[in-house]
């Protein structure tokens, strides 16, 4: 095979989030309306890079996914050694929100997948005026302890063998082996504790049952595209959370499970094409 | 089904490399019906099926033979395609030491998942 660049430049951003300075590391790639994606519990921005070389996207947006701190690239704050990392709706909400100014992102599309899912029905309760549209991946409001996650950071297990062990199976079956493989490989490289840390915002405190019949998607419209496979955001808890919300748009995602984006990358773009097709559309009006 | 684990494992030399440091025994209940694994090494050296008396085990998987048949379809349908799947279904029990389970979690997925497509 030829050598040949890929048009995904790569940048560091410092951002002070909760007094704290971070080195973000993010990615990008297109022009047009900002795109803004969100990675999932204990992996890495890599994840979108497949709508980062896809024509088709890139003519018309400007793709853009970040490492959340402590995750990929962007290693925790100084004084890390110190705490338990646990990430939290304020914090995760307070990342996105800077991340976009610091860009000088307007109106960004934000889509985020797991967490990420989550957090946009936050945004699109606490942020909807600044924020052109929002596509919640694997999107509930909530999430039941279903398996005992201490077990992915302890001593006598490999945190990146386990971690990778644990989401194996929220890839669908029919996922070709090459992307299952690396979604597990980024899973296999996160930091000891990280998607622990992840999961006490998405198992724990972030349930967001209570609020989000106030979301209102004339403000800003809201998508919710879930893969069949998962069961750790299952069809039923998006159309359970989609129940509440006047206006929100469900597309129940055949062949697809938690990671649509980096399992099975062309499926999955036959499913958010014509959701960006209808953003933009929106947009020139 | 689950009799042809060591045909169906010992053949996949990445598979047993990836198991190369569990050497345990382990039980699957297919409903009423026990079998007991032994593994060495990420090879299985015996597929013995019950009943047993005060055979000791490190840990078991527990769920109906209409779950595992699910399950073990050549393309499960949503639900029935991971052991974590059927937990959060509430229609698998995972009893014993889990601790060589989960160390070892890519393998015995990957063994438990070996006799899909073969019924």
């Amino acid at each position: 095979m030829s050598a040949r660049l890929e048009p995904i430049v790569g940048r560091y951003l410092h951002l002070d989030l909760e007094g704290r300075d971070n080195r973000i590391y993010f990615e990008e790639a297109g022009q047009g309306i900002p795109l803004l994606c969100l990675h999932t519990a204990g992996s890495d921005a890599r994840q979108f890079r497949s709508l980062m070389t896809d024509e088709n996207i890139t003519d018309h947006y400007r793709v853009i996914a970040f490492d959340m701190p402590w995750h990929g690239k962007s290693s925790p704050p100084a004084g890390w050694e110190r705490e338990e990392y646990q990430l939290s709706t304020s914090l995760y909400t307070h990342m996105i929100m800077s991340f976009a100014r610091a860009l000088e992102l307007d109106q960004p599309v934000v889509m985020g997948c797991s967490i990420g899912g989550r957090i946009v029905l936050n945004l699109a309760l606490e942020h909807a005026a600044e924020l052109g549209a929002l596509i919640g991946l694997q999107c509930g409001a909530y999430v039941p302890r279903y398996y005992d996650s201490s077990w992915l950071n302890r001593p006598d297990v490999h945190g990146g063998e386990v971690c990778a062990a644990i989401v194996s199976g929220l890839i669908a079956p029919q996922s070709p082996d090459e992307h299952r493989w690396e979604t597990l490989w980024h899973y296999m490289q996160g930091g000891p504790g990280v998607f622990t840390g992840d999961l006490h915002f998405y198992q724990v405190e972030g349930d967001i049952r209570d609020r989000i019949s106030a979301i209102d998607t004339t403000q800003c419209p809201l998508y919710m595209l879930t893969g069949e496979y998962d069961y750790s955001c299952a069809p039923a808890d998006t159309e359970a959370a989609a129940a509440l919300i006047d206006g929100a748009k469900v597309v129940i995602m055949k062949g697809l499970a938690h990671f649509p984006m980096s399992e099975n990358p062309e499926l999955f773009h036959s499913y958010l094409l014509p959701v960006l097709d209808e953003i933009r559309a929106i947009s020139k009006t | 089904m689950i009799e042809r684990l060591p045909e169906l494992v010992n053949g996949d030399e990445a598979l047993v490399r990836r198991g190369r440091y569990f050497t345990d025994v382990f039980m699957i209940e297919v409903g009423d019906v026990q079998y007991l694994v032994h593994v060495r090494q990420g090879r299985i050296d015996a597929v013995e099926r019950g009943p047993f008396v005060m055979r000791p085990w490190r840990f078991a998987l527990r769920a109906s033979a209409e779950i595992w048949d699910r399950f073990w379809q050549k393309f499960p349908d949503p639900g029935y395609h991971d052991i974590f799947a059927l937990l959060r279904k509430g229609e698998i029990v995972f009893d014993g030491d889990l601790q060589p389970m989960m160390a070892n979690l890519l393998y015995v997925k990957a063994v438990i998942a070996a006799p899909r497509g073969l019924s």
